[in-house]
């Protein structure tokens, strides 16, 4: 009774979470699959994480208590693989030498060097013929000057030419036959070929690999790896390698690829902070993004600020019209714009220069985005351009919660213009809008889209070991030091730009918190 | 603050906001004054174009090099996938922190909003390697497509929308769901029969502006996406122009007229429900 009474509450149970259940399973099913996919690998920490992932998963599907959490598992599983993970792996990776040339783990390198293989001055070469059984399972017959050799179930052995299972069906002198297995034609054999192409015949003392469409070769392992003394030996030249900071390096400093990640501790920092050919574009990068950032959203403010006050005026007519159009530049994608003025500020056929020589005769061709100089003012005209109508808004907005009982009280006293500016205006517009401000700061700090399109970083800095420009900004300095360089891509050099410039921003954010206590206004409304 | 102007006043107030219009809204009418000159050259432009034609209009369809109906489908595709997708998940997320009272919601706010603060471009390198290791075992997913692509911008779901919905659905009464609760709904069918059509304002905002963020996005586009035919509109229309030999200003300026167009309509219905769906989930001050 006890046992139908269970079933009973199993069977319930589960066609009342039945697709659940499904769906738990399903997942468990590819975790899985990800783990025996990964530890096939090597890669043992990266595979047991799936299976962490769905146990939690499972576990919080599963529980009662945990019921509020389901709802946030798809949002949550996102963050955790594409926010989260990328920014640990980043920091990691900032303190290792990966890169171009050390892209594998040790064991993944060690691994390649021992599958290398070469050929040796005493080689045989063989003829040799595919065949196949009904199954598809390959047999070779192997035809040196000497001997004959049969490769079937991963075994070579010899074998006669009068073996009887050799049948020759047209008396051509080559088996058509071979027990149970029937020649390949050639293109039947170019269809294995990748499978064959991946034997190596082990044959007395010797190994067979393939060398040609028709030919195989005895070859020999190229290296020899001894754990000890962490040493690679080529056995072809007899030069030893020692495994030093992520390469095999001979004692005359040839260092043979590939190479692996290893970690450097502090180097790349150091590397930036002391070493004069990085150093000194980075701080040049690192000036200007700041100068940038101060300098753009000044005048953004300035200007979109001046907008506001003439468009605030209740006596202005067509206030409307105009606000549209000087909406324009925020309601146009700012990757097409930003094309759009690189090719008007093109030196020779810009609209630009057009205008300039037309006003100011020859020579007043400007190298806009070509001179260091002129780029830079470039590129802070062009944010300008796209910037202004966001703080014309925010100021409109801003301007609004002053009341105009203050302006007649000062006006009452004689105060000017400007002191009304000054003393009223601008105290009680900065109160709501500083944390936009400081918000528009960290924005243009890692404002990599404005950059890249109009300049691509600028008139290159002549002289850096390190690709920079003399428009380049941290962000972008930093997408060309890990997919551009000429000299490879240094990832973890990269990575250490990118783990300077969260603390920078991490730490504007901080006074900006402090200063305008969000925090805790938001902390009350949690 | 104001009074009536002299005329002078009139004049160089008006005057002076003219030329800031004519700042604005001149790059806009130069590209589309070039969208429609028959010639390529950018110096013989004029603001009018002297014989308007569509010929750059039908080159930019049938170019084998640039395949910019390829781009636009691809930006479409992955900005409304993505959007449909992060409304889906951050206002899941968003209701269950405005109704539910579990350990770790007021940890998990904050920190929603301390993640923020690190933006996901930073950690290219490692967002790169990771799709790149995930395209060896989901080949679908890796290097190169709009799947893993599309995975990318959903790490960012979760975050500032998942604030915003939730200060929206905070001003909803709960008295609706507790009369639901009483004829037996389930949470989830609460949210999903009465609370959702409530939350339109919200929702259309949040898809919104995942759709702008998404559809200009160029930095891991770039980084992710390796052939022509799958690039989106940003990284395709960059490589229209930076050719310095085979500069295809004329269809440049067509193929930026038709990528602002989509963007143009988000923007315009934004406006509308960006001030009706904020104003009523704002967070104080």
């Amino acid at each position: 009774m006890g046992g139908s009474t269970s079933s009973i509450m199993i069977w319930g149970y589960t066609a009342k979470h039945g697709l659940k259940i499904l769906f738990l399973g399903i997942l468990c099913a590819v975790s899985v699959y990800v783990f025996v996919f990964l530890i096939g690998k090597g890669l043992y920490v990266p595979a047991v994480m799936p299976l962490i992932g769905s146990g939690l998963i499972s576990y919080i599907f599963l529980s009662e208590k945990r019921y509020p959490i389901r709802w946030l598992i798809p949002g949550l599983l996102f963050l955790a693989v594409m926010v989260v993970y990328p920014i640990g792996y980043t920091f990691v990776s900032s303190f290792t030498n990966v890169g171009t040339g050390h892209m594998l783990s040790k064991d993944q390198a060690i691994d390649h060097f021992l599958e290398r293989s070469y050929t040796p001055d005493n080689a045989v070469a063989y003829n040799y013929t595919a065949f196949a059984d009904t199954s598809g399972d390959l047999a070779l017959i192997l035809e040196g000057a000497d001997q004959m050799i049969l490769y079937v179930d991963g075994r070579a052995t010899d074998i006669a030419r009068s073996d009887p299972r050799l049948v020759d069906e047209d008396s051509d002198g080559t088996p058509d036959r071979f027990g149970n297995y029937s020649r390949l034609t050639i293109p039947e054999t170019v269809q294995r070929l990748s499978v064959i192409e991946d034997y190596r015949i082990q044959y007395k003392d010797t190994i067979i690999g393939l060398e040609s469409l028709t030919k195989f070769r005895t070859r020999s392992s190229q290296y020899s790896y001894d754990p000890d003394s962490e040493t690679m030996t080529d056995l072809r030249t007899g030069m030893v390698y020692t495994a030093w900071e992520g390469i095999f390096t001979a004692p005359d400093g040839e260092e043979i690829y590939p190479g692996y990640k290893v970690g450097v501790g502090p180097r790349n920092f150091v590397k930036l902070l002391t070493n004069p050919q990085i150093s000194g574009p980075f701080a040049k990068v690192f000036l200007w993004t700041f100068i940038y950032a101060t300098l753009t959203v000044l005048l953004n403010f300035a200007l979109g600020l001046f907008t506001a006050i003439l468009l605030n005026d209740p006596f202005l007519r067509f206030r409307t019209v105009y606000r549209v159009l000087a909406v324009v530049p925020y309601a146009l994608p700012a990757f097409i714009t930003i094309l759009v003025w690189r090719g008007m500020l093109n030196v020779h056929f810009g609209v630009i220069n057009d205008i300039f020589l037309a006003l100011f005769g020859s020579g007043a061709r400007i190298p806009w985005l070509q001179n260091a100089m002129w780029a830079k003012i470039s590129v802070l005209l062009v944010n300008l351009w796209l910037g202004y109508p966001y703080m014309m808004l925010i100021s409109l907005g801003a301007l609004q919660s002053i009341p105009g009982s203050l302006y007649e009280a000062a006006r009452v006293d004689g105060a000017t213009w400007w002191q009304r500016f000054w003393t009223i205006t601008l105290p009680l517009l900065l109160m709501p809008l500083a944390p936009l401000l400081i918000g528009a700061f960290a924005f243009n700090f890692n404002n990599f889209t404005l950059i890249y399109l109009l300049t691509e970083g600028g008139p290159a800095i002549a002289g850096a070991s390190t690709p920079a420009g003399a428009t380049d900004i941290l962000i972008s300095y930093t997408y060309n030091l890990a997919f551009a360089g000429e000299r490879g891509n240094q990832l973890g050099l990269a990575a250490a730009v990118s783990v300077l410039i969260f603390l920078i921003v991490a730490t504007i954010s901080a006074v900006n918190f402090r200063m305008t206590g969000t925090l805790e206004e938001l902390s009350k409304n949690v | 603050m104001y009074s009536r102007h002299t005329l002078l006043g009139s004049v160089w107030r008006h005057g002076i906001v003219l030329l800031l219009c004519a700042f604005s809204v001149f790059p806009a009418l130069w590209i589309a004054s070039a969208s429609f000159n028959a010639t390529n050259n950018m110096q013989l432009q004029q603001l009018i174009p002297p014989k308007p034609s569509f010929t750059h209009y039908r080159e930019l369809f049938m170019s084998e090099r640039y395949q910019y109906g390829r781009w636009l489908f691809n930006s479409l595709k992955i900005s409304l996938l993505t959007s449909a997708l992060t409304v889906i998940m951050a206002g899941l997320g968003a209701y269950a922190f405005s109704r539910f009272r579990f350990k770790g919601r007021r940890v998990g706010l904050l920190s929603l909003l301390l993640i923020q603060m690190f933006p996901q471009m930073l950690a290219i390198v490692a967002i790169f390697l990771l799709i790149l290791s995930l395209g060896d075992i989901f080949p679908w997913a890796g290097l190169n497509t709009h799947t893993g692509l599309i995975l990318v911008y959903l790490g960012g779901a979760m975050g500032f929308n998942t604030w915003l919905m939730k200060g929206y659905f905070d001003t909803i009464p709960r008295s609706l769901e507790e009369s639901a609760k009483v004829d037996g709904a389930t949470p989830f069918q609460a949210f999903y029969l009465i609370i959702l059509p409530l939350a339109r304002p919200i929702l259309a905002t949040i898809f919104v502006l995942s759709f702008i963020t998404a559809y200009s996005e160029l930095f891991i586009a770039m980084i992710l996406l390796r052939s022509n035919s799958q690039f989106t509109l940003a990284v395709g229309m960059n490589l229209l122009i930076s050719n310095r030999y085979d500069n295809r200003w004329g269809m440049f300026a067509a193929g930026a007229l038709i990528a602002a167009i989509p963007f143009l309509i988000v923007f315009v219905i934004a406006q509308r429900s960006l001030v009706s769906g904020l104003t009523r989930g704002s967070v104080k001050g």
